[in-house]
């Protein structure tokens, strides 16, 4: 007892985080075996893990980095159709499942990283909403380009194809009799064999944590808070600024690709449609309402949110409508000046954005 | 002549774009948000014109008034009970309350008019032909056009010469400055969200007249290419977001007719991405250097 009280309050909050997140799981695997959630609630798991881990990956880039991001759903699309390539290319080549469903994810990350390199160049050069804009534009453009795209697979290994003209189908692909197809263009990825699962979420938000907590708490983390509290001041005292910003933004990329490769191999079929601008803005709410910079409120944000149209059912057609107005209600009472002062909330100070 | 044809048909896009990131643009520079529910505002009037012009039987230039009275009290109603009270706030709290608008407004459309595509009549239907019939231009081409030139130099003259309109250069100069030289910051950001949502309305039925459908959707997609036009020219510039949607709307047409149907979007946005590495602050927009 005494060591606890020893130890800094963040590692405090960490640790609270990460025995939050196993209880969770204990408590949730334990109402599955039981039998207590229908069978909505169910399908839900492997998707809430997904948006945790994209909800903390963004709170990374928005909350620590403190660069407003619009197209983080790019990044989870890559990751996710890299994800369903390697998973399905792989199969005959790796047949357990958990080895390629892990070989997939890091498949997805190491995909994301490199997209998240080639978009952060040119986009950490700019500020604020230009910023903004522009990493709405690169995700707008990933998901064209991979609508765009035709792949296949058969026994001399994958083929590719780029539909530009809208013309050509997976037939044009010249694959052999025995080839299948993985990714049909607009239609997306069909076929997908599932091989997500509930504990491979679970283990995917622990690593993402570990990550990122771990991150965020060392010298690297302080330079990049330091960006984003002062950028001259943090450049003056000899921080570079463009490494730390690349890591951070990186870092988020790649853990957005886990989480979609994880969420592409939860759905047999899967378009590119799916992570759209929307998608983005889903996240955002979640990093904003669960508090910027605060990994455990992304964590509860995100899943509270994503359960939160399913608990509306009982307003059946009017539960978006609910859902928005709840979502203006929560904004207006968390940020409203006088109603802050009245509930005695004292004002954070500056805002990160 | 096909490509005059294409030319035409991208400078009305265009202008439609430049009517929409002019009501971006205008609240941009003097709330400093990111006004995201402006697209469904367009959808909004939209509906009530459609609704004007069917229901109520309305000539067509009726339905347009209404839907622009509609509009402006829908916008002065949204600024007044979601944005007013958090003026101060974070500026991202602002942008997740105006999604939460957005969301608000596609849903209620959803359950007033249901989720099905409606046909809409375009207010100018007849097409003018020219050059034995090679060409044919569409009248709510040339409508839309000289709409958006009409409302670009009414907002030059009314933020240039009057009283209400130096008023909000002021406040998008600087807010307390303003607010000490006498002038009601929170009326003229009322205005100003008032003037945006009407020309939200003309851009609305104007859009929907182009595209022939309407659906509660309908007012995402050209609300976030109408705000990639406003940073385009510079956001916050009024000469910016007529340049930055004109050419928006062009380069999307002639990317539609010859590069790719697919890529269309993707190669706008990339066009946006090299003119922001190469002038961040836009086309027409300032270049404030940072003093420490």
């Amino acid at each position: 007892m005494k060591k606890l009280k020893s130890l800094k309050t963040t590692t405090k909050v960490d640790f609270a985080t990460y025995f939050g997140v196993i209880a969770a799981f204990i408590v949730v695997s334990l109402l599955k075996s039981g039998g207590f959630l229908n069978r909505s609630l169910t399908g839900m798991l492997v998707p809430i893990c997904c948006y945790i881990v994209m909800a903390v990956s963004l709170n990374l880039t928005v909350g620590i980095l403190g660069e407003l991001s619009l197209g983080h759903a790019g990044f989870m699309s890559v990751g996710a159709f890299s994800g369903v390539i390697a998973a399905m290319s792989l199969q005959s080549a790796i047949p357990s499942g958990w080895v390629r469903l892990v070989v997939a994810i890091a498949a997805g990350a190491a995909f994301a990283a490199l997209a998240g390199f080639i978009v952060g160049v040119p986009v950490l050069r700019l500020r604020g909403d230009y910023l903004a804009i522009v990493t709405l534009a690169f995700g707008e453009i990933i998901k064209e380009l991979i609508n765009c795209l035709l792949v296949g697979v058969d026994e001399k290994g994958l083929h590719m194809a780029f539909n530009i003209s809208g013309t050509l189908t997976i037939d044009d692909l010249g694959m052999g009799p025995g080839g299948t197809a993985i990714i049909k263009g607009a239609q997306g990825a069909t076929g997908t064999e599932k091989l997500a699962s509930f504990g491979a979420g679970f283990i995917l938000v622990m690593l993402t944590l570990v990550i990122v907590l771990n991150l965020v708490r060392s010298r690297t983390g302080r330079a990049v808070m330091a960006i984003r509290d002062n950028r001259i001041a943090a450049e003056s005292i000899g921080v570079n600024v463009t490494k730390y910003k690349m890591i951070a933004f990186i870092t988020s990329a790649a853990l957005a690709g886990a989480a979609g490769a994880l969420y592409g191999l939860n759905y047999s079929s899967l378009a590119a449609s799916k992570f759209d601008f929307n998608t983005s803005i889903l996240v955002l709410v979640y990093v904003v309402l669960g508090g910027l910079g605060n990994i455990w409120g992304s964590i509860i944000a995100a899943a509270v949110l994503y359960i939160l149209p399913e608990a509306l059912r009982q307003f059946s057609d009017y539960r978006m409508l609910v859902y928005a107005i709840v979502l203006i209600l929560v904004m207006l009472a968390t940020n409203n000046p006088t109603i802050k002062t009245f509930l005695g909330w004292k004002s954070k100070g500056k805002e990160a954005a | 002549m096909e490509f005059l044809s294409y030319l035409i048909s991208g400078i009305s896009l265009g202008s439609i774009y430049a009517i929409i990131a002019l009501g971006y643009t205008m609240v941009y520079g003097i709330a400093k948000m990111l006004n995201f529910a402006h697209g469904d505002v367009i959808m909004i009037g939209g509906y009530v014109s459609l609704v004007a012009m069917t229901s109520l039987g309305l000539p067509p230039i009726a339905a347009v008034l209404l839907a622009m009275a509609v509009c402006t009290v829908l916008g002065i109603l949204i600024e007044g009970l979601a944005y007013k009270p958090l003026r101060g706030a974070p500026s991202l709290a602002v942008l997740i309350t105006a999604i939460g608008v957005s969301y608000f407004l596609q849903n209620a459309a959803l359950q007033i008019w249901g989720a099905n595509p409606r046909v809409y009549a375009s207010v100018a239907p007849d097409t003018l032909k020219l050059f034995d019939g090679q060409l044919s231009i569409p009248y709510v081409s040339l409508l839309t056009v000289a709409a958006c030139v009409v409302i670009m130099i009414a907002l030059t003259l009314f933020t240039g010469k009057t009283k209400m309109g130096k008023a909000m250069r002021a406040c998008s100069e600087d807010k307390g400055a303003a607010q000490l030289m006498g002038i009601d910051v929170n009326r003229t950001i009322s205005m100003t969200f008032a003037i945006g949502s009407a020309l939200a309305a003309v851009a609305g039925v104007l859009l929907c007249s182009y595209n022939s459908t309407l659906m509660p959707t309908t007012g995402s997609m050209p609300g976030i290419k109408a705000f990639t036009a406003a940073v385009f020219g510079g956001i916050g510039s009024i000469p910016g977001a007529f340049l930055g949607g004109l050419l928006l709307g062009v380069i999307e047409a002639m990317a539609k007719a010859y590069i790719s149907m697919q890529l269309a979007n993707s190669i706008v946005f990339a066009v946006l991405i090299i003119v922001l590495l190469v002038r961040p602050a836009g086309l027409l927009g300032k270049y404030v250097p940072e003093k420490v």
